[in-house]
C-alpha cells in the first residue's frame, strides 16, 4: 500500500483472529494490531488528532513547544509528529518507566522531565499541570482531557472494527487516558446498542500505590463510566502470563499491557462459554514488546517476571 | 463462606499490617460489616453513607464491583476481593 508520507499511513491496522486461544467456533477472539502504526503504538491516532485539532483552533503555531504528561507511547507519537511538523516537545514521565521509552524520546529530541515514581501517571499529570502554569506559552495537549483523543478512536478505530467484524459483541481495551474505550465504545454502541465495552486496568504493586492517599484519586476528564459495561483490574502476573500465551500460541509479540487486556478478554470468553452464548470479542494490542524487553517480563519464570515488574509502570 | 480480602498499604493500619484478611458475607456489604467487627475503622474508610467512597475501588475476582452490583454484589465461597485506591481511570462517581 502506498502513502504520501509516514503520517498518512496511520491507522487501518489488521484485525487478526486467534484460532488457538479462542475457546470455540462460537466464541472467538480477535486482536487489533495497533503496533502496526507509524511509531508502533495505538497512541499515534490520538497524538496526531490532538495536534491537528490544536493547529485548527490556533493554539498551536509554528515553532511552539508542546508539553505532555506521558508514560511513553503518547510521547513517542507526539515526538515523531512534532519533529515532522516543526514543534518542540517536553514530556513529563514517571521515573519508573522503562529505559527504552526514555531512549526513544531522547532520540526524537524530546526534553524529559521526570516525576516521582510513587503515584505513577497521576503524579506526572500533577507535575505537568504545574509546569503549564509556570510556562503559559507552552501548549499542553493533555491527553487525559482532550476530546480529540477519544474523537480519534470514534472516527477511525471504531469504524475499522465494525467494518472488519460486523458481528462484534465485545470490545476490550486498556484503561489509561480512557480515550480508546470512550471513542470506540461510543461509536460501536451507536451502531450496535447491545455491544459490551470492557476496560482492563493495570494493577500495580505497592511502590506505585503505597504512598497514595485514598482521597486523592485521579479520574481523567474524558472518562464516562456509562460507556463501559465492565471493568477488570489485572495484576502483573496475569498480564505477563497472557503476554507469553499470545506469543506461544498465536505468534503475537505484544507489550505487557496487552497481556492484561487479553486476560480480561479471555475472562469474558470463559463466561460466554459457560453461558452458552456466541461471542466475537475484539481487543486492542496497544503496542509490541520491544520497549519492555529490559523489564525482564519475557524471560525466566512467572515468579521472576512478577518480582522484576514490582514497582515498574508496565502499562 | 470465606472470602480472601487484599488490603492496600494505606489501610493496613486497620488490619495490624496484614496484607490479606479473611471475611464472610453473602454480599460485599455484609463482608464489610464482618471485617469491621475485627478491624474497627475499616468500614468508614470504604463506605460513605453505605455507598463505596469515590476514590476506593473494590474488585471481585478482578472485576470492578461498580459494574456488578456495587455494595450488593453477591459473593461466593473462595472469591477473591481486592481493595485499591483509584488511579487513572478511577470511578467518576
Amino acid at each position: 500500500m502506498r502513502y504520501a508520507s509516514l503520517l498518512d499511513s496511520l491507522g487501518r491496522t489488521p484485525l487478526v483472529g486467534l484460532p488457538k486461544l479462542s475457546p470455540s467456533p462460537q466464541v472467538r477472539l480477535w486482536a487489533k494490531l495497533e503496533d502496526r502504526n507509524p511509531t508502533g503504538s495505538v497512541k499515534d491516532r490520538p497524538a496526531l488528532r490532538m495536534i491537528e485539532a490544536a493547529e485548527a483552533d490556533g493554539r498551536l503555531t509554528p515553532g511552539a513547544t508542546i508539553l505532555e504528561p506521558t508514560s511513553g507511547n503518547t510521547g513517542i507519537s507526539l515526538a515523531m509528529a512534532a519533529k515532522l511538523k516543526g514543534y518542540q516537545l517536553v514530556c513529563v514521565m514517571p521515573e519508573n518507566t522503562s529505559i527504552e521509552r526514555r531512549q526513544l524520546l531522547s532520540m526524537w529530541g524530546v526534553r524529559i522531565i521526570s516525576s516521582p515514581a510513587a503515584g505513577g501517571s497521576n503524579e506526572a499529570v500533577r507535575v505537568a499541570k504545574g509546569l503549564a502554569e509556570q510556562n503559559p506559552d507552552w501548549v499542553m495537549l493533555y491527553q487525559y482531557g482532550n476530546p480529540a483523543n477519544a474523537q480519534a478512536h470514534y472516527e477511525t478505530t471504531g469504524p475499522e472494527l465494525l467494518e472488519d467484524l460486523p458481528e462484534i459483541t465485545h470490545f476490550v481495551a486498556g484503561l489509561g487516558t480512557t480515550g480508546t474505550l470512550m471513542g470506540v465504545g461510543r461509536y460501536l454502541r451507536e451502531k450496535l446498542p447491545d455491544v459490551q465495552i470492557i476496560a482492563a486496568e493495570p494493577r500495580y504493586g505497592e511502590l506505585v500505590y503505597g504512598l497514595r492517599n485514598l482521597d486523592e484519586g485521579f479520574v481523567p476528564e474524558l472518562y464516562d463510566e456509562t460507556v463501559l459495561t465492565s471493568r477488570y483490574s489485572v495484576g502483573p502476573r496475569d498480564a505477563v502470563r497472557r503476554t507469553r500465551e499470545l506469543l506461544e500460541h498465536e505468534g503475537i509479540f505484544a507489550g505487557i499491557s496487552t497481556g492484561a487486556v487479553a486476560h480480561a478478554a479471555l475472562g469474558i470468553a470463559a463466561k460466554a462459554v459457560a453461558d452458552g452464548r456466541r461471542a466475537d470479542i475484539a481487543f486492542v494490542v496497544a503496542d509490541a514488546g520491544w520497549k519492555y524487553l529490559s523489564t525482564g517480563a519475557y524471560e525466566g519464570t512467572l515468579d521472576d517476571a512478577e518480582n522484576r515488574l514490582d514497582g515498574q509502570l508496565w502499562a | 463462606m470465606a472470602v480472601e480480602v487484599r488490603i492496600p498499604t494505606i489501610l493496613r493500619q486497620y488490619t495490624g499490617g496484614a496484607k490479606t484478611v479473611e471475611g464472610t458475607g453473602d454480599t460485599l456489604s455484609e463482608l464489610i460489616d464482618d471485617l469491621e467487627a475485627r478491624h474497627p475503622g475499616l468500614r468508614e474508610r470504604l463506605l460513605d453513607n453505605g455507598s463505596l467512597r469515590r476514590f476506593v475501588n473494590v474488585y471481585v475476582n478482578d472485576e470492578d464491583v461498580r459494574f456488578l452490583g456495587a455494595e450488593k454484589t453477591q459473593l461466593s465461597d473462595g472469591d477473591s476481593v481486592t481493595v485499591l485506591p483509584a488511579v487513572a481511570g478511577g470511578s467518576s462517581r
